[in-house]
């Protein structure tokens, strides 16, 4: 490690490390050495990516298939409306560069996958999981056990957020517990809503993203006790916080007594988001927003349903009537069984959910989901609505 | 110190915000179960939605959430059986994921 050298501006910039007296130029060497991949340039990858530059990690892996839309910039402080439209890694990898030039920056503008994961992790030494969905977080977390390396995480919903470090290797060889130790499975879809269904407040993921690069820098360095085997919650709407302890399980089908799984699988199956959903979804009908358009001109008499909530329609709406989802088996008598009805939501999901549930039920025949939602006709019919 | 008799035992359960929707958003409710299993079948009867949703139809606990007594996973103590004290916190753990639309 001492053949880790600074120059004289990097011992300038990093002077306020360099005297506190448990990490000084040690703790300096250590992350500039250090490789670490971080999943996810949205809330979480803000923050965490600027103090981690900033700290002076030497190589900074980023992976993101995105590009950056108006409703990230409520919290991906990353970002300036100058960068809408640009992939998320470039306009990253740029403002990164103007903090620190003095780091490596390396970018993967695709989604992260089984088919490419081994490829990309197996060039750093810590994974840093800041990304939105269950399929990859069990993939990461996988990935990050098969390749020993520890898997320091931040999830988030609402006003909600965890913070843990996983499958960290101390140095008497024990290695701590994994996601699929706390978690063995991922809720059903649906059942637990998306920060897009669900909203986040825009400070909590720069809160825990915070505190996950604060990990990162002591997993690397070796400094203070970091969050293995614990598990850190963060209700912001009530300030409290809880820290619990995580047990390793014996039935962990990775690393417990019986793996079951030596190689990568098939996340989306795995959440229940596979080719089966799509099947059963074949009796759902659907129209796109051109032929809506053509038959709201039209001669026929259509009724629009609008499924969303009362505040998602505040925020932008198209005339249609308004039952929410949980609420369409009590307002069942005002759904017309003659007319064609068209069913909306935001994307078309839980417009979907509706019409499975109207004919399987209640045997409706002549109803018609909007592919894509209200958000596609925004897209292709009406640019003047705002997009959320 | 006065000892409460077991029948007053009231210990909080901690509802996660996932799930509020089916506790009327209510974050924490009071139960008087002797353990946790008698608190949560309380909370169910309470919210007889959330219950669905919190075991499987074998009865057994869904495996995307946990339950904690303070900071210890009641599968690390005695399971359901785990005996609630006076002023216990009850938690109830979820896996979230952050902001993709699924």
């Amino acid at each position: 490690m001492s053949d880790i050298k600074f120059s004289k501006e990097e011992l300038e910039r990093y002077s306020r490390h360099l005297i506190i007296p448990e990490f000084n130029i040690e703790g300096q060497r250590k992350l500039k050495a250090a490789r670490v991949l971080v999943i996810g340039t949205g809330g979480l990858g803000a923050p965490l990516l600027q103090y981690l530059s900033a700290a002076g990690v030497g190589t900074i892996g980023i992976v993101d298939f995105d590009v950056v839309e108006d409703s990230n910039l409520q919290r991906q402080v990353l970002f300036t409306q100058a960068d809408i439209g640009r992939p998320k890694v470039e306009a990253a990898k740029e403002r990164i560069e103007a903090q620190n030039p003095h780091i490596k920056i390396v970018t993967y503008n695709t989604t992260f996958t089984s088919e490419n994961a081994f490829e990309i992790a197996s060039n750093y030494d810590v994974i840093a999981d800041g990304t939105d969905n269950f399929p990859t977080r069990y993939l990461v977390n996988d990935v990050s056990v098969l390749l020993k390396v520890p898997n320091v995480y931040a999830s988030i919903f609402r006003f909600e957020g965890q913070v843990t470090v996983f499958n960290y290797g101390d140095a008497h060889g024990n290695t701590g517990p994994n996601y699929r130790d706390l978690f063995p499975e991922p809720p059903p879809p649906g059942l637990v809503p998306s920060c897009a269904e669900g909203g986040v407040i825009g400070v909590l993921p720069g809160i825990l993203g915070s505190l996950q690069a604060n990990e990162v820098i002591k997993v690397i360095t070796g400094v203070g006790d970091n969050l293995s085997g614990r598990l850190f919650l963060f209700d912001a709407l009530n300030f409290e916080t809880r820290t619990l302890k995580i047990e390793k399980d014996p039935d962990n089908p990775l690393n417990g007594k019986n793996p079951t799984i030596t190689e990568l699988i098939d996340y989306e199956q795995f959440c229940g988001l596979g080719i089966d959903k799509k099947e059963e979804r074949e009796d759902v009908k659907g129209i796109d927003v051109t032929t809506l358009k053509s038959w709201l001109e039209g001669a026929e008499d259509i009724q629009l349903i609008d499924v969303r909530e009362p505040y998602e329609y505040d925020i932008v709406n198209i005339n249609g009537q308004l039952i929410p989802q949980n609420d369409v088996l009590e307002h069942i008598d005002e759904i017309s069984s003659d007319y064609k009805v068209v069913v909306h939501c935001r994307s078309g999901k839980r417009s979907a959910d509706v019409i499975e549930l109207l004919q399987t039920k209640y045997g409706f025949t002549n109803l018609y989901n909007l592919e894509g939602g209200i958000l596609d006709w925004a897209d292709k019919i009406d640019t003047s609505l705002p997009k959320y | 110190m006065i000892r409460h008799k077991k029948s007053n035992t009231m210990a909080t359960i901690i509802i996660p915000t996932p799930l509020r929707k089916f506790t009327d958003n209510k974050a924490k409710i009071i139960t008087s179960g002797n353990s946790v299993g008698e608190s949560i079948t309380q909370l169910g009867e309470l919210h007889p939605d959330l219950s669905k949703h919190l075991f499987k139809q074998c009865g057994t606990l869904q495996s995307f959430l946990k339950i904690y007594l303070g900071d210890r996973d009641i599968k690390s103590l005695e399971n359901e059986e785990t005996p609630v004290k006076d002023e216990d916190v009850i938690s109830i753990i979820p896996a979230i994921a952050g902001g993709k639309t699924l």
